[in-house]
């Protein structure tokens, strides 16, 4: 063979190799993540029972106990919480795209993007300092609102780049017909972005649902139901952090059972908002 | 289309809102994890018998338990570890009043260990736990531990330190004893809810020492006597002041605390460690309930008075089906007169 | 004003408007103007809500660390004595800990997922790309609590078993891999960490791998140049600031990451040059101590850490933002 050929195999074996090796690391996250289901499919689903939905944690040492109060205070806490984020978050959105002004938008902008780069646990220090130690007790209104912060990084990002994804042409439309401009918004913009908008609320709550951090000093925790809002609540991600850190093997089977159930759930809403949105886009643009 | 999905939501709202509320007093309190399973089964069975009260009990640590109840975030407290002057000091300071001591059980702390070709139950001298927990004694077949565990094959392996990472009064309680039976230990790290430990992983929660130690080979720790025994991990036997080593059990947790029963001050605040005569266990202590002693809301105020005077009677008979040692006489009539002191 | 409103005719001005002309009309359009104007100062006042609630956690953060910046100032960085009775606190112990957990996670996860990126934009058919790339992403939205509950009981004894030995075998030598490995330890979070920010770095890399020009590819194929050649010469180099911001994006993230990190890291205040012997971070010193804090100093220590991650993360999510096509980009559903 001669010199130029041998090159020529050498970069050929290269390429093969490198190439090769790429397809490895994607095969191989692909792999962590269907280990992960897989592993909690396997400890969580077995560690189900009824008991898990319908009863209050029991005492250390007795068996029966479930995540009864933990499952409908995430509920409650993921509900506040999107009630205080996405309104906010909602209309920031609709100013920077639709009404935006030079300088104002930049700091929103600026803003939004550095509210989405604090850490979990700052913000739950934050809700602490703010509500908790003001009104003397921990509540499941400090966890929403927490949550409710990291919900509006998000919710302003999505219905922004939704909306301005409406064509300008339905617009123009509407306002050439003497739409006043809120109306336009209201009945003409807004409602064409709808599955962008509804699929970024559901990726929201999918993204605060596991939060665990911000739940620490806020919701803090509880044996049995809360009532209203203004009580320590216990919550899925909080239950399964305490309970995952015990020696107590029920305890343990609890926490995978819950585990299990909020993975679910967070990933169902992912792939239900993936398949809303890809739906309604046209094929040939990812 | 939307309507509905926008009244269903309202209706869940409101469902999830108005929840339970009926006219239930939900108290919250916060603390030790030493005494959690007993005062998880007291609560629990307080509401039993008082369905509109509940005492919604936070095991996060005897430190938070202090913390929370100085910033009045919470009704009560729990900790192994009597306040500091300072701590309260700080309670006065910030809340107005004073807040108020009350002894609920006796515990013990015992050394748990993962040596998986060790099936008996380890001896251990002051001395070597001192040694261990400095971290000057690192493997298990060390002199020092095996001198006192004759015929027992200790394995070469490292020894693994587990402690506490939160505040907690198992730690004080367990370097309290260390520091009176070791002057090093007492010169080098002291006594307190959190030190500076000088080797080791650290765990949350007595659940999570507990955790620590058993997934860990080669691994010690310390936690109060229910964790080791309703989790199944082995545990050693301690050499007390007169010199014999001691199981914890309930007589030998009692018999700890029978000399400060007789002479125990106003405020409850007292230390048991490396209490003086025959089968006491070294590493015992009191554990209690931090009140303050001017509560507002008078509804709140009755459930506390009325737990108190149940939990020194009727509670009293729990305690020893989870290793708890019962309070003795002279603590419970004392406690009974203190009770009176909450306004 | 921006965007498509700019394009739309004006509304008719105001003073055209006579009574006579448009009486029965004249409600409507009185209606019409005031709803304008509540639609402006609603978004208006969301907007300023945004950037009120972000000074809020600056000015919170700032006034409630207030003690233990005046009592340690700079020194409070450098510090590695973080002891509660002795009113004395430096967060060096944690710094340490969050960078290095940090800074090896990346240097594990860039590898692997700038890799997986160019499979995905190179190689891969676009409808295998799109669902490869949807099922990376799933792996950000698996809850932190569940990463280090898994990492307790699965990745710890994998690595004890199967990847510490032999790298104890070949960098033993190192002071990086010295010492007795329990479990948690630095190693261990980082690893965690890895896996938790791939998806950021395949992600954030795939879509500018993408965006580069395909004039360019196809003319180093002219060339002559092999696939990877062209990959690796030609078209990674042109998207290099997008995937230097997919990192920083990344890093970002392992900084600030709690739960998984606290599970697995030891939890022990120690600054060891060995990668095996457990640690602490920030983020975990905060959840864990937090609760207790029980002097005013001590959690004002706890709330100037928590500002000292806050900048830190501020510093990279900025630099991410501008190294990836101008700031807009989407990270995953993060």
């Amino acid at each position: 063979m001669t010199a130029e050929a041998v090159r020529v195999h050498r970069r050929k074996l290269v390429n093969n190799v490198m190439l090769g090796a790429t397809g490895v690391c994607a095969a191989g996250i692909v792999g962590v993540l269907l280990f992960i289901l897989a592993f909690l499919l396997i400890k969580g689903a077995a560690s189900l029972d009824l008991n898990f939905f319908t009863q209050l944690p029991k005492p250390p040492g007795e068996l029966g106990g479930g995540l009864a109060n933990a499952i409908v205070g995430s509920a409650k806490i993921l509900g506040l919480a999107t009630l205080f984020g996405v309104p906010i978050g909602f209309l920031g959105g609709v100013y920077l795209a639709e009404y935006g002004s030079r300088g104002f938008s930049f700091a929103v902008r600026y803003t939004t993007d550095l509210l989405n780069g604090v850490p979990s646990i700052v913000i739950g220090v934050f809700a602490y300092t703010l509500i908790v130690m003001r009104a003397k007790h921990f509540s499941a209104f400090a966890g929403g609102v927490a949550l409710g912060i990291m919900m509006i990084p998000i919710s302003v990002r999505s219905t922004e780049e939704f909306l301005r994804a409406v064509p300008v042409g339905l617009r123009e439309g509407a306002l050439a017909l003497g739409t006043p401009k809120w109306r336009m918004l209201l009945t003409v913009v807004i409602p064409a972005a709808r599955d962008g908008i509804l699929t970024g609320v559901m990726l929201n709550l999918a993204r605060v649902a596991g939060e665990t951090a911000p739940l620490l000093f806020t919701s803090l925790g509880n044996a049995f139901w809360s009532p209203g809002i203004n009580s320590p609540t216990a919550t899925l991600p909080e239950t399964i952090f305490h309970y995952s850190q015990s020696a107590d093997p029920d305890w343990n089977r609890q926490a995978w059972a819950g585990g299990f159930v909020l993975l679910m759930l967070i990933l169902a809403t992912n792939v239900i908002a993936r398949v809303i949105v890809t739906r309604g886009r046209p094929k040939g643009i990812r | 289309m939307t309507t509905r999905i926008l009244q269903a939501t309202a209706a869940l709202a409101l469902f999830a809102i108005a929840g339970s509320a009926n006219a239930q007093t939900q108290l919250t309190g916060a603390g030790a994890t030493f005494p959690n399973p007993m005062y998880r089964k007291w609560f629990d069975a307080y509401n039993k018998l008082h369905p509109d009260v509940q005492i919604n009990y936070n095991a996060l640590g005897s430190g938070a338990g202090v913390k929370q109840i100085i910033e009045g975030t919470v009704d009560f407290g729990a900790s192994d570890m009597p306040m500091a002057d300072s701590s309260l000091a700080e309670f006065k300071t910030k809340r107005g009043n004073a807040v108020l001591h009350f002894p609920t059980v006796l515990g013990a702390v015992v050394p748990v260990y993962n040596i998986p070709s060790v099936k008996q139950s380890l001896k251990f001298t002051p001395a070597a736990l001192a040694g261990i927990f400095l971290g000057t004694i690192t493997k298990w077949n060390d002199p020092a531990i095996a001198s006192a565990n004759a015929g027992v094959k200790l394995p070469a392996t490292d020894i693994v330190v587990a402690h506490r990472s939160d505040g907690s009064g198992t730690t004080f309680v367990w370097t309290d004893y260390l520091s009176k039976v070791s002057p090093p230990w007492a010169q080098k790290v002291g006594r307190n809810a959190s030190v500076n430990w000088p080797v080791g992983i650290g765990g949350k929660g007595n659940d999570g020492v507990a955790a620590s130690v058993k997934q860990t080979e080669g691994a010690i720790g310390y936690v109060e006597l229910i964790y080791a025994v309703q989790n199944n991990i082995s545990y050693g036997q301690v050499q007390n002041a007169s010199g014999e080593f001691v199981n914890a059990s309930l007589a030998s947790v009692s018999a700890a605390a029978a000399g400060a029963a007789a002479n125990m001050p106003e405020d409850f605040r007292v230390s048991i460690t490396n209490a003086p005569g025959k089968g006491a266990y070294p590493i015992s202590s009191f554990t209690w309930l931090l009140v303050p002693s001017k509560i507002q809301d008078a509804s709140k105020r009755k459930v506390i008075v009325d737990f108190l005077k149940w939990m020194i009677a009727d509670g009293q008979g729990m305690t020893e089906a989870l290793q708890f040692a019962k309070l003795p006489a002279a603590v419970v009539a004392k406690e009974s007169k203190a009770i009176a002191k909450i306004q | 004003m921006s965007g498509p409103a700019t394009a739309a005719p004006r509304a008719m001005p105001r003073k055209a408007r006579t009574p006579e002309r448009y009486s029965g009309v004249r409600a409507f359009a009185q209606r019409r103007l005031v709803g304008d104007d509540v639609a402006r100062a609603l978004v208006g006042l969301a907007a300023i809500a945004i950037i009120a609630i972000t000074v809020m956690i600056v000015v919170e953060l700032w006034t409630n660390s207030e003690l233990a910046r005046h009592k340690f100032g700079w020194g409070f960085i450098m510090g590695k004595v973080w002891d509660p009775n002795a009113d004395t606190f430096g967060v060096l112990p944690y710094a340490y800990g969050t960078i290095v957990t940090s800074v090896l996670a990346l240097l594990i996860a860039v590898p692997i997922g700038v890799g997986a990126a160019i499979f995905l934009s190179e190689l891969a058919p676009p409808r295998v790309s799109d669902a490869l790339t949807f099922a990376i992403e799933l792996l950000a939205a698996v809850p932190s609590v569940i990463y280090g509950f898994i990492g307790i009981f699965v990745l710890l004894p994998f690595l004890k078993a199967y990847i510490v030995p032999p790298l104890r075998a070949a960098l033993g030598w190192t002071p990086l891999f010295t010492g007795p490995y329990y479990g948690p330890s630095m190693f261990s979070a980082a690893v965690v960490l890895a896996i938790m920010t791939l998806p950021f770095i395949v992600s954030v890399s795939r879509q500018v791998l993408l965006a580069v020009p395909h004039e360019q590819r196809e003319g180093a194929l002219a060339l002559g140049a092999t696939r990877w050649e062209t990959t690796w010469k030609v078209v990674v180099p042109f998207a290099r600031r997008g995937i230097i911001g997919s990192v920083f994006l990344a890093l970002a993230r392992a900084l600030g990451e709690t739960m998984a990190v606290t599970m697995v890291i030891g939890n022990s205040p120690q600054i060891k040059a060995s990668l095996l012997a457990p640690g602490y971070s920030i983020a975990a010193v905060i959840a864990n101590e937090f609760s207790e804090a029980t002097t005013d100093l001590y959690k004002h220590a706890l709330i100037e850490s928590a500002l000292v991650l806050f900048a830190v993360t501020i510093i990279f999510n900025g630099l991410a933002r501008l190294l990836v096509a101008g700031g807009s980009r989407q990270a995953p559903a993060q």
